[in-house]
């Protein structure tokens, strides 16, 4: 009996051995993990990235990659959970994810502490600002609110904007754009008449609009993503209002026009020149990275990507320039492979992303210039470029 | 402040209190003949919106799927029952219940609602959706009708879960959001009231006077009053518990989907918009001590108000003040009712 077992132990181990070494194949593979959010609240967000996972680079250099894609149904500690499986189970060397800035900011000291680099195609800037020995790690595809907040208080001091009113998410975005727009807006002399917040789930917003309208602002910015920021403005439009209306980023999706109609008519907002790809000039280096993407998404799925699949798409392009610059200090699946690939991303000079182009240092995470946002207005029902 | 803002902040928590009412009422409704906490009713409300809301985008009716499986699942259970209790004569509501889930989600399917008037939509959306409830809780609830309370409330919280799962697969995470069932809006001196918050608060009124004189006036309700108020001598009168559970969850399903039908012009339902509509339903019938009908109407109408005029003064707070409400409410029931112990 003992020597029975003895020898199926010894099979077993022998066959362990060879698993081993067959999951440790003889060509170098790079295997980056992506976590979404592709159930739950966040899945206007997260479904699009998950569907974007298939379009990533296949190869970077001579380095195939491989994909591990996982859904952390928009749970912020579900995201800790898949994040840790992906560093130990599989034993990634980057990561792509997660979709939600809550969930992001969760994961943080996980990755710094495993050492693994982080593309967060998140909406908040403080997964990267300031930043700090554990957000050297994070890097992040989107723009940060500061960029598409100057673009918007740029174009109130051009059209004389003096007054105001601003309602916002009651979450971390809401919080950030608080800040953001309350500092920019206070060294340009607007003066924020009304500060309000909603819920998502609210059925009725009346009460922080009347607030505003009976502070009479000359505009109002409505700051929240999703289908959300339809909200404010269309009862903002039936009570009346006869101001300006600004819209940020998270505003940039088809529901926004699709929910709001002709009551968003004329809206202006600052986001990704994919919203309005074929005004762009041909001499925009992102266009054609934009176009591809769109077509490549388009022949997959029959449906037109969202921005944030872009994000995702631009955290693959990212890592395809930075793999084979990693590959030359150290061999993938290690410690210091994963340390050289943050270096090579903390580097990375004039990517040319969906949009916008990247210039990282270690000082800025995000990377984005002036060309990664464009000034647009609701023009027929359509998005369309706002001319100066 | 002055009088306009007060008068606008009256007529928008009036409104959604009309709606918390609604929910208030149904919850109540349920209660006392089941003594299920209708924890789903919420999702009755944005199921209502959106499927009003697909209907008007021309999307494909998906949900009328969810009817047909709900159909099958019910008559699986009644197939069990009948091979368990040896029964061998079918009930005619075994094929009665396939013919309709066929011939509705038939409809559903391939008629375009989008083009038809919106009287047409709305008696769409309710055929497609009010079965539910009586389906529902023929799957769900009556194999353990007689457990105890809590283990109806732990079902009850599963179904909702399970039902906001479907919503975000058969609808999407996109809000909807519907047009107004008439455009008008009335004038009155420098006020202006939205002819849809007219229509919630006449509509509310109708099924809450409706139910009213159900309840007092007909051989059913006279019934499902006695059902409420001592099931077992109800039973023993040949009342049926079964038939009054069916009854009171037809009851709710309507009244929720009815307002989502209502409110979906005035606000973006989300897939899961319904559980904090329907939990400030539950906090209005909750004031009612989950007996008194009015009590409870008053007190969700109490909860709209607070809530409208508590945004206004302090928005970033508003869901905080509207829920730390409940406590002096809780302490003073429990403070002035006489504490009787529930016989099992």
């Amino acid at each position: 009996m003992l020597h029975k077992r003895l020898i199926a132990t010894a099979a077993l181990a022998a066959l362990g051995t060879i698993a081993t070494l067959a999951g440790n194949p003889a060509f170098a593979q790079v295997k980056i993990g992506v976590v979404t959010s592709s159930t739950g609240p966040v899945s206007l967000v997260g479904i699009p990235q998950k569907n974007t996972v298939p379009l990533l680079p296949a190869k970077a250099g001579d380095l195939k990659i491989e994909y591990i894609s996982l859904d952390d149904a928009s749970d912020p500690t579900k995201s800790v959970t898949e994040v840790k499986k992906l560093i130990s189970e599989y034993n990634v060397d980057a990561i792509i994810g997660p979709s939600g800035s809550p969930n992001a900011m969760g994961v943080i000291s996980f990755v710094a502490e495993a050492g693994v680099p982080m593309l967060a195609p998140v909406g908040t800037a403080a997964v990267v600002l300031p930043m700090t020995e554990q957000k050297k790690w994070v890097f992040k595809t989107t723009q940060n609110d500061d960029l598409i907040a100057g673009a918007l208080v740029a174009q109130m001091v051009k059209t004389k904007v003096k007054t105001v009113g601003f309602i916002t998410i009651n979450d971390p975005f809401g919080e950030n754009w608080a800040k953001v727009f309350g500092e920019l807006a206070a060294r340009n002399n607007i003066k924020i008449v009304a500060n309000e917040r909603y819920q998502r789930t609210d059925t009725s917003v009346t009460a922080q609009t009347l607030k505003i309208l009976a502070a009479n602002p000359d505009a109002v910015l409505v700051a929240a993503p999703g289908a959300a920021p339809v909200l404010p403005q269309t009862t903002l439009y039936d009570q009346g209002y006869k101001g300006k209306m600004y819209q940020t980023h998270g505003a940039a999706l088809p529901a926004f026009l699709q929910l709001g109609k002709n009551k968003v008519e004329g809206t202006i907002l600052a986001a990704s020149l994919m919203l309005v790809l074929p005004e762009i000039p041909d001499s925009n280096p992102s266009k054609k990275v934009a176009i591809d993407y769109i077509e490549a998404y388009k022949k997959l799925y029959n449906a037109v990507p969202a921005t944030f699949g872009a994000n995702v798409y631009d955290a693959g392009l990212l890592l395809e320039k930075a793999i084979p610059v990693a590959a030359k200090k150290a061999k993938p699946g290690s410690k210091e492979f994963r340390a050289a690939l943050r270096d090579a991303l903390e580097n990375t000079k004039e990517v040319v992303g969906t949009q916008g182009v990247y210039n990282m240092s270690a000082a800025d995470h995000s990377g984005f210039d002036e060309r990664g946002r464009e000034l647009i207005t609701v023009k027929g029902g359509n998005w369309a470029l706002l001319k100066p | 402040m002055n009088l306009q803002i007060v008068a606008l902040l009256g007529q928008d928590g009036i409104t959604n209190g009309a709606i918390y009412a609604l929910l208030a009422l149904s919850i109540v409704l349920v209660f006392t003949v089941t003594r299920i906490l209708l924890i789903p009713q919420g999702e009755f409300v944005s199921f209502g919106a959106l499927t009003m809301g697909m209907m008007q985008n021309g999307q494909p009716l998906t949900v009328a799927w969810l009817l047909v499986a709900l159909c099958l699942g019910a008559c699986a259970f009644d197939l069990y029952d009948m091979w368990r209790t040896s029964r061998r004569r079918p009930s005619l509501w075994l094929p009665a219940k396939l013919v309709y889930a066929a011939v509705v989600a038939g409809v559903a399917l391939n008629l375009n609602f989008s083009t038809m008037p919106m009287l047409a939509q709305i008696v769409m959306t309710l055929l497609l959706l009010v079965p539910m409830g009586p389906l529902m809780y023929r799957m769900a609830f009556q194999p353990i009708a007689s457990a105890s309370p809590l283990v109806l409330l732990i079902v009850s919280i599963a179904v909702h879960v399970a039902l906001v799962g479907v919503a975000l697969l058969v609808f999407g995470p996109e809000g909807a959001r519907t047009a107004p069932f008439t455009d008008a809006s009335l004038e009155l001196g420098s006020l202006r009231f939205s002819s849809q918050a007219l229509w919630v608060i006449c509509v509310s009124l109708l099924l809450i006077v409706g139910l009213f004189l159900m309840f007092e006036r007909t051989l059913y309700g006279k019934a499902l009053r006695a059902a409420a108020l001592n099931r077992m001598g109800a039973r023993l009168m040949g009342i049926s518990p079964v038939f009054a559970g069916k009854a009171m969850f037809l009851l709710a399903s309507l009244i929720g989907v009815m307002s989502g039908v209502l409110i979906a012009p005035i606000t973006t339902i989300y897939y899961d918009s319904g559980f904090l509509i329907s939990l400030k339903g539950f906090v209005g019938s909750i004031i009612g001590g989950l007996v008194s009908y009015p009590v409870a109407a008053i007190g969700a109408l109490t909860i709209g108000l607070i809530e409208s005029f508590s945004t206004f003064w302090a928005s970033a707070y508003k869901e905080i003040i509207v829920f730390v409400l409940i406590i002096p409410i809780l302490l003073w029931r429990s403070l002035s009712t006489r504490h009787v112990e529930e016989e099992e």
